[in-house]
């Protein structure tokens, strides 16, 4: 590095190409970088998002270019009792499994932040559902699931002698609901418990010291230093996986495939089978937009979230 | 549902007799009492977490090396255990199927949509970070945006638009359209990594004649290489494990990806070849996990610090 210094340092600047000098100009250089990313954004993500929303108020079908016809799309899934079931089991997957993860994670996050031998380690095992591709675990939990061989089952009823009868976890609407939620919850974990623990991490020991001085519970701890100064990072977190537990798909279609009886449809998963498989492009794309409203809100549950904790920790604009 | 409610119940069950324990505790137990409470109300529940997080990986292991004769009988032998473990379920795998095709084209795919990504936010890292400009943290803003809006939103109208290009049933349509999730969360993690190099670095390099392009390839750069290296192991992963668009736009067999090809291939007809499944989804699995076990501690603290920024 010395000697590229030392020598651009001998011989001036005026030396370089026009090439070069309109490279190194900022507003063509600005320009230039951000060209690729903003271009390929721009093409595969904000013209889609706008062709979507367009295509949901036509009649679109595969290898037929649609004509507008308004509301007719979305007038059509009020009536459909498909697309009311579909809206209410992701609104009811995504609430219980937030829940449960969020919990389940918080715990877990509890756990690791005390002292333990192997932490990396067991860090690193920990995040494995979430590296794995979804597909592949979800089809392991198909086989877990299954009617017939199901581990679960043989644990309860050969092992433990618990039950004398298979648990049917797949082949009725409410108990297919419920396994998928649970592997929704298993993928969940991680994710949540590793970002906390990273939030955790961040607490100074001090704010407990002085917490115990004041002869307070463990649980009055908890309540009133852990929680709140583990909102901010609990609602950016929570935002993300609010988002993609809504709009899930991978797990529904590798399990259910939306049965049985379409009772476990997601909005994602009724898209796409109206969408693709059933050629009905514009329909699909109705009821991809229906989803918007819900992950605006999301996403402004985010924003706010975000303003507080600028507020609480004193900081101006960054 | 199981694994969550289980874990719940087990947690109140151990607290109760802990807290009774205590009450109950003269001075000289004391220390035996912090122990084993130790125990229940920590090493326990841990222990409970791992075994359900790792159950289903070590029960897709274990049936993918089982022979048929053990897979489907519970009373002769332990399911839990192989008799007489085979390799039938990974030859079917690897010679009667199209999987090493699959795997090809699978690692093409996510190998060139993550460099596309990562040369992509370099750039627009690099342009927004170190070339401040006006209104250039309302364009990274935008960029993080991006990062909010699902592909399940995106795959229909896309469908129709790869259709047009003319791209349908090619991975080239999925290279081009991966680094639409890859590039956003990139570019946030590449934006907070060279906050952390001094900004002094440049300026002597400024002083002493030198361009930006040269600024950027000598000096910031080589500095990032631990934040573009966790960079590429999230695309990586991510475009790995991506499905919808890979099941809305490929439709030959031989150029679909690993994990569609799974399950629109191998799963035919009534009788679902569960050796054979399972053997494809550990060897899928194990690219990534490999991968990501070489660079966990990257990908730990970059996770970990894409949350905080």
């Amino acid at each position: 590095m010395d000697t590229i210094a030392a020598h651009a340092w001998v011989r001036p600047k005026r030396e370089l190409g026009w090439l070069a000098r309109l490279f190194d100009w900022k507003p063509f250089l600005i320009v230039i970088c951000l060209l690729p990313a903003v271009g390929l954004l721009m093409v595969f993500l904000t013209y889609p998002l706008g062709l979507g929303i367009f295509l949901a108020f036509t009649d679109t079908t595969i290898g037929r270019r649609g004509v507008w016809v308004g509301l007719e799309n979305f007038q059509y899934l009020i009536e459909d009792k498909l697309w009311w079931n579909a809206v209410f089991y992701s609104v009811f997957y995504t609430g219980i499994a937030t829940v449960a993860k969020f919990g389940l994670g918080l715990w877990l996050a509890l756990l690791l932040n005390n002292h333990l031998p192997f932490k990396s380690i067991l860090r690193a095992i920990i995040l494995l559902p979430w590296i794995v591709p979804t597909v592949l675990s979800a089809i392991a939990f198909w086989w877990i699931y299954d009617p017939q061989f199901s581990i679960i089952s043989y644990l309860f009823t050969d092992v433990l002698g618990w039950r004398t009868t298979n648990i049917d976890f797949i082949n009725t609407p409410w108990s297919a609901r419920w396994s998928l939620i649970a592997a929704n919850v298993w993928r969940g974990i991680p994710f949540v418990a590793i970002s906390l623990l990273a939030g955790l991490q961040t607490i100074s020991p001090s704010l407990y010291e002085a917490g115990m001085l004041d002869g307070t519970t463990p649980w009055q701890r908890f309540c009133y230093i852990t929680f709140p100064m583990l909102l901010p990072i609990l609602a950016i977190v929570m935002t993300f996986s609010i988002i993609f537990t809504f709009t899930d798909f991978q797990l529904v279609y590798a399990i259910t495939r939306g049965g049985p009886i379409n009772s476990t449809h997601l909005l994602a998963t009724l898209a796409f089978q109206r969408g693709i498989p059933g050629g009905q492009l514009g329909e699909g794309a109705a009821i991809a937009v229906s989803m918007i409203p819900f992950l605006v809100f999301a996403t402004l549950f985010s924003y706010f979230a975000l303003a507080r904790r600028k507020w609480q920790q004193g900081e101006g604009d960054d | 549902m199981t694994d969550a409610r289980l874990a719940t119940t087990h947690g109140e069950d151990e607290n109760l007799p802990a807290q009774q324990q205590g009450k109950a505790a003269a001075a000289e137990m004391m220390a035996w009492d912090s122990k084993s409470r130790r125990m229940v109300v920590l090493y326990l529940p841990l222990a409970c977490f791992v075994l359900i997080l790792l159950f289903p990986f070590y029960w897709m292991t274990i049936t993918a090396f089982k022979p048929n004769a053990e897979l489907y009988d519970y009373k002769t032998y332990n399911p839990f255990l192989i008799g007489s473990p085979t390799l039938d379920h990974i030859k079917h795998l690897l010679f009667g199927t199209a999987y090493p095709k699959w795997l090809m084209t699978t690692m093409t795919v996510s190998v060139c949509s993550t460099f596309l990504s990562l040369f992509s936010s370099t750039l627009a890292a690099y342009a927004i970070q170190r070339l401040r400009f006006t209104g250039s943290q309302y364009v990274g803003l935008a960029i993080y945006l991006a990062y909010l809006v699902p592909p399940s939103i995106l795959f229909i109208p896309l469908a129709t638009m790869v259709y047009w290009l003319g791209l349908f049933d090619s991975p080239m349509a999925l290279i081009l359209v991966y680094p639409t999730f890859l590039i956003p969360f990139c570019t946030w993690l590449l934006i907070g990594y060279f906050k952390s190099i001094p900004y002094e670095l440049e300026e002597c390099a400024l002083i002493d004649g030198a361009t930006r392009l040269q600024i950027l390839r000598e000096i910031t750069l080589p500095l990032a290489v631990p934040g573009l290296i966790s960079a590429g192991i999230f695309s990586f992963t991510l475009s790995w494990n991506e499905f919808i668009y890979a099941l809305a736009f490929i439709q030959s067999s031989e150029n679909k990806t690993v994990p569609v090809a799974i399950l629109t291939e191998l799963v035919t007809g009534d009788v679902y070849q569960w050796g054979a499944l399972m053997a494809g989804s550990l060897l899928g699995s194990l690219p990534v996990a490999l991968f990501y076990s070489l660079f966990v501690d990257y990908y730990v603290s970059s996770l970990t610090g894409a949350v905080k920024e």
